[in-house]
């Protein structure tokens, strides 16, 4: 009981943390975070910069508190799309199987075997240019793994003899499905999550760096650490501390799952 | 001579494709600016060896007479020439013609074909070579779509032993430029992607795509006092300019062009730094076609609300140059000084003029930029500070390069995009032509009527003084009409181990390998 | 068995036929053109319109992907629009450097987390067990060009164990190797996190099931119970998280690829993009869903193998 409460407690201190970081962020930044300085280019990290500024000057400090938020929202809403796209076609594929089943489980196949980046560029296309294009485009990616987790959940579920039961007692489907089965799956979609949050924060972060990411207006973590890859060598406290900041936000709210999943008994 | 036009090779941002990620220079690196300098020591140079020049971005073809890229034509000078060159000064120099006329009525242009020349396959060069070349360039080989665009001025060409008579259905002074198109053995074009052969003072060995493209000294050249001091050459290709510079930090390249401030300063203790502009003119181009920037005194005002200075400091360290007008100052010729500086940073005067146009709050604005390159990104973050100051909230997008050509450059929908716009050679027509009204370069629908018949006069007249005058004038609208907030031609890094010597700036688009030895 | 195996080899077939046609509808669907990338962008509309006829990009897109389909069954992949050089000659000694990556990346995973994930399930709570479940959150944690950038920077500039600079295989294959390493340590290291989880998870769940309790009360010991006993079943899901790894390796390579400057498929890929190079991103897109494909089909067959449970499904 004790190692597993470690990990709890570890997770949970780190992640109220970043909450709190993030919230300071939204309300309060010690400078303006796009505000442009000559004087202080490539300042490193001191009394007035705790993290340095970068190579316009520009406080990275408060230039985190600010790309944090964009980051979590950004990942937040990601975990959305996918989620709540993958948990409907991942239940009803999983409940009643079939042909159309094997259908979509094919389309998710072809999707996942699909590079990345084009399908982002398809769905940008398609949707147009705007602030949240990045996060449909990301969204669209996490379907076939949520969807794949659930229909395996409710594979294992369906036969249970309290879905049985209730099908005898005329229970609608739609109900079983949500009302009956989704609670008991709910561990395993749990650590789905966290796993999730740690690959949307990533995926934005490397779509970044190839170019396809958030508008330089409002900056995210991932989007901040692709323009500090130019000045490396300059302001590598550039790279450090918004790397700092990603690497803390994954760490606590993957130290929560690996928690809830020993707690649970769940094995990954 | 005059000299005005070559193939109007106008590479406007090829160079998104182009390395680098901040261009911009290093206060105290050995500089060697302004024109055609040979960075030279007192010793004599040795021959023999071999280098390894980073190149951050692929070369889009091998056949040089359709390559486009301002990277790719840097590169393949060393392999091919035209009846003439360009020397280091953008002026032109015979190459495989030994000597050239030109008519009084600029129409008719007559080569006379040098002795000795011979290809990298051993082969002399004849007048058939010569003919079947500037035929290809003419659209021989294709549907009769000139690869080469001025080409299709072209009326007649016809031999008479050794000299090749060129007549043209326009008059036009500046042809002579489009006359470094290569001259290749007749036959090889269906093999010229594969195998190029040319003149150069190079032969081509091996070329892997985005790996490396390999060449080697060619003995028979045919001006042993110009040939090649190394024996051989290894372009390296990066697709990502980081790893191109952990490359230079890891000390396996001699040489690397186009590199940053940056990057510079973390080198300069195994590297020689020279320091160049790009020859381009980078801009907050406006879409003067759509509200409310079809209003003069809003694009006034926002020219009176940024800071050009504050921006070069920022993005060139200090070391671009201030242009202020669709033209830049390598092109002493056409270059007016004073427009560099006609706008200074006023923000009461901008607030003034805004309110004037009916906008004393300012807008919203959109600036959208091809995120494939840095310099123009942290341009349009700057820029977006400034114009905060006057009211302005100009939000920056990033698009990929083919939304950017297609909805911005070729759809001209936007409001404003921050790019670069380059051309390789030492004539004003390409940079000045395009903002005529109907133009179909002039993506920022800028119309001026008075601007449209300066720049007719310019191209029509024969007499070269008037022709100077006129592109002045046309620059001067520009400016006036604040028609884009023309900033600066970013400046040019070059890396270069410090066992070499002997680099030479040109004045357009070209990496010369032949005149590099070790010291 | 063998039905269900030549149905799934059949899914598998129809999967890459449509990864194909969704290739060809995305092609149809971003902006560009690329004729933008190979004539520059001030060419006429002449020059546009000449190429485009060359290209054969004026025929309708069905008939397009048509004559694009019936060439490559016969394994003719085609022309490159920008290189002018057959896909084929373009992309082989790519495979090489991407199926070189994820081998040693693959061979890595396994090295490092089949003893990681033992060690920390047996001795569950302990010092390795800490370490190991805290290094594999962390290494998880890291962007993935972060990390490979780090390791280039320590291994290569500042050890200097390594040439800081992509050594192809014709500089002779054992330094071309050795410079992999690296490379493959930053396609592993994420995996290898997940995998040792994985392993963990997997051991000290059969721990608990009913049959290892009896082995325990017949006297065995802990460790003979987990060499006997428990390794074979618990290895069931790690071998297919393997198998999909090497997949996801193969596909995802493009960022370690950048970062390296390895020229591999992944950086073709992304320029093949940006050109609008349409032959060249379908043959890496069909070969990248092969690979995927039959990892995920290796992994199935293996699990099948591995677990008579499943058999009957």
């Amino acid at each position: 009981m004790k190692k597993r409460n470690w990990y709890l407690t570890v997770g949970g201190f780190l992640t109220l943390t970043m909450v709190a970081y993030i919230l300071v962020g939204v309300f309060w930044t010690p400078y303006n975070p796009s505000a442009i300085n000559g004087a202080d280019r490539y300042a490193p990290p001191s009394f007035l910069h705790p993290f340095g500024c970068d190579h316009l000057g520009r406080d990275i400090f408060s230039r985190t508190l600010e790309g944090a938020s964009s980051t979590l929202t950004i990942a937040v809403a990601v975990l959305a799309v996918g989620f709540i796209f993958g948990l409907i076609i991942g239940a009803l594929c999983g409940y009643y199987g079939g042909s159309a089943d094997a259908l979509i489980m094919r389309l998710c196949d072809t999707v996942t075997a699909f590079p990345s980046i084009l399908l982002a560029l398809v769905v940008i296309a398609i949707i147009g240019r705007g602030k949240y294009n990045i996060i449909a485009a990301l969204g669209v990616l996490f379907i076939p793994s949520f969807s794949r987790l659930v229909r395996g959940e409710f594979l294992k579920q369906r036969d249970r003899d309290y879905v049985k039961s209730a099908k005898l007692m005329g229970v609608s489907n739609l109900r079983i499905i949500f009302i009956h089965i989704l609670p008991n799956t709910w561990p395993v979609l749990l650590s789905g999550l966290t796993i999730g949050f740690n690959n949307a924060v990533l995926s934005e972060a490397s779509m970044s760096y190839l170019g396809i990411g958030v508008s330089p207006s409002e900056p995210s973590l991932g989007y901040m650490l692709s323009d500090a890859q130019s000045v490396l060598f300059n302001a590598p406290w550039y790279t450090a501390f918004p790397a700092l900041v990603v690497i803390l936000l994954i760490l606590g709210v993957g130290l929560i799952g690996e928690g809830i999943r020993s707690q649970m008994g769940v094995a990954s | 001579m005059p000299k005005h036009m070559k193939r109007a090779l106008l590479l406007l941002v090829a160079f998104a494709m182009l390395p680098t990620l901040l261009y911009g220079c290093t206060e105290g690196a050995e500089t060697s600016s302004g024109d055609p300098t040979t960075a030279q020591s007192g010793e004599l140079p040795k021959n023999g060896n071999s280098v390894t020049v980073g190149i951050a971005n692929d070369l889009d073809s091998l056949d040089p007479h359709t390559a486009t890229s301002a990277g790719t034509t840097e590169v393949l000078f060393n392999l091919f020439e035209g009846l003439v060159k360009a020397s280091p000064n953008g002026e032109i120099i015979p190459a495989v013609a030994s000597d050239y006329t030109v008519s009084d009525d600029a129409l008719t242009y007559t080569f006379t074909l040098r002795e000795g020349v011979t290809f990298h396959n051993g082969a002399p060069v004849t007048m058939e070579d010569v003919l079947y070349s500037l035929e290809r360039c003419r659209g021989s080989e294709n549907d009769g779509t000139p690869l080469v665009t001025v080409f299709g001025n072209i009326s007649n060409l016809k031999a008479e032993g050794n000299q090749l008579i060129l007549t043209l259905n326009q008059p036009s002074l500046e042809f002579i430029y489009s006359m470094t198109a290569a001259i290749i053995p007749a036959g090889s074009g269906q093999t010229i992607t594969s195998n190029p052969v040319g003149t150069g003072p190079f032969q081509f060995v091996s070329y892997a795509p985005q790996d490396n493209m390999v060449m080697k000294k060619y003995d028979g050249y045919w001006n042993q006092e110009k040939a090649a001091h190394l024996d051989q050459v290894t372009f390296r290709i990066f697709t990502d300019a980081n790893a191109l510079v952990l490359s230079l930090q890891g000390g396996t390249l001699d040489l690397a062009i186009h590199q940053s401030s940056s990057t510079a300063s973390t080198l300069e203790n195994n590297f020689t730094i020279h320091q160049d502009t790009m020859k381009l003119v980078q801009a907050l181009y406006i879409n003067n076609a759509v509200k409310p920037f079809d209003d003069l005194r809003v694009r006034q005002a926002m020219y009176y609300a940024i800071n050009v200075p504050e921006i070069i400091d920022f993005v060139s360290d200090g070391s671009g140059r201030a242009t202020g007008t669709s033209m830049y100052p390598a092109r002493e010729k056409y270059f007016v000084e004073e427009l560099a500086t006609a706008y200074q940073q006023d923000i009461d005067k901008a607030k003034e003029l805004l309110a004037d146009a009916g906008y004393p709050n300012g807008f919203e604005m959109t600036i959208t930029v091809p995120s494939n390159y840095t310099p123009h990104v942290r341009t349009s973050e700057i820029i977006a500070q400034q114009l905060q100051e006057v009211g302005i909230t100009a939000k920056v997008e990033l698009v990929e390069w083919g939304s950017w050509v297609k909805d911005i450059y070729r759809g001209r929908d936007f409001e404003g995009t921050v790019c670069a716009i380059a051309a390789e050679d030492m004539t004003a027509q390409e940079m000045l032509e395009r903002y005529v009204t109907d133009h179909r370069k002039n993506f920022i629908s800028f119309s001026n009527q008075e601007y449209d018949q300066v720049v007719n006069t310019a191209l029509t007249t024969l007499d070269e003084k008037e022709q100077v005058a006129q592109y002045k004038r046309a620059q001067e609208i520009l400016n006036e009409q604040a028609a884009s907030l023309w900033i600066q031609d970013l400046c040019d890094l070059v890396v270069m181990s410090r066992n070499l010597d002997g680099f030479t700036f040109y004045s357009t688009y070209v990496l010369d390998m032949s005149t590099i030895y070790y010291k | 068995m063998a039905k269900s195996v030549l149905k799934r080899a059949l899914l598998l077939v129809v999967t890459l036929l449509l990864i194909t046609v969704l290739a060809f509808i995305a092609f149809q669907i971003i902006p560009g053109d690329p004729t933008d990338s190979i004539l520059g962008l001030e060419a006429n509309e002449a020059q546009i319109t000449s190429l485009r006829a060359q290209l054969g990009l004026d025929l309708p897109p069905w008939q397009r992907y048509w004559s694009w389909l019936s060439a490559f069954v016969t394994g003719d992949f085609g022309h490159s629009y920008s290189y002018s050089m057959p896909v084929t000659e373009l992309l082989a000694s790519r495979v090489g450097v991407t199926f070189t990556l994820a081998t040693m990346a693959f061979v890595l995973i396994v090295v490092i987390s089949i003893p990681l994930g033992i060690l920390s399930a047996r001795y569950e709570g302990g010092i390795v067990d800490r370490a190991a479940t805290t290094l594999t959150q962390l290494s998880m944690s890291i962007p993935n060009f972060i990390l490979g950038i780090g390791l280039y920077y320590v291994f290569s500039l500042l050890l200097r164990w390594f040439r800081p600079e992509y050594v192809p295989p014709s500089q002779g294959l054992g330094a071309h190797l050795w410079y992999m390493i690296v490379p493959a340590l930053a396609a592993a290291l994420p995996k290898s996190a997940m995998a040792t989880k994985l392993l963990r998870g997997s051991i000290l769940g059969e721990m608990g099931q009913d049959y290892i309790r009896t082995a325990y009360s017949k006297g065995n010991s802990k460790s003979s119970a987990l060499w006997h006993h428990v390794l074979r079943n618990a290895m069931i899901p790690v071998v297919t998280f393997l198998a999909m790894a090497l997949a996801d390796i193969a596909a995802a390579s493009i960022v370690v690829e950048r970062v390296f400057g390895l020229p591999g498929l992944g950086q073709m890929l992304i320029t093949s993009i940006n050109n609008r190079d349409y032959p060249v991103v379908q043959a890496i897109v069909v070969l990248v869903a092969v690979i995927v494909v039959s990892c995920n089909f290796l992994a199935d067959l293996l699990y099948r193998a591995m677990d008579p449970r499943i058999e009957g499904r």
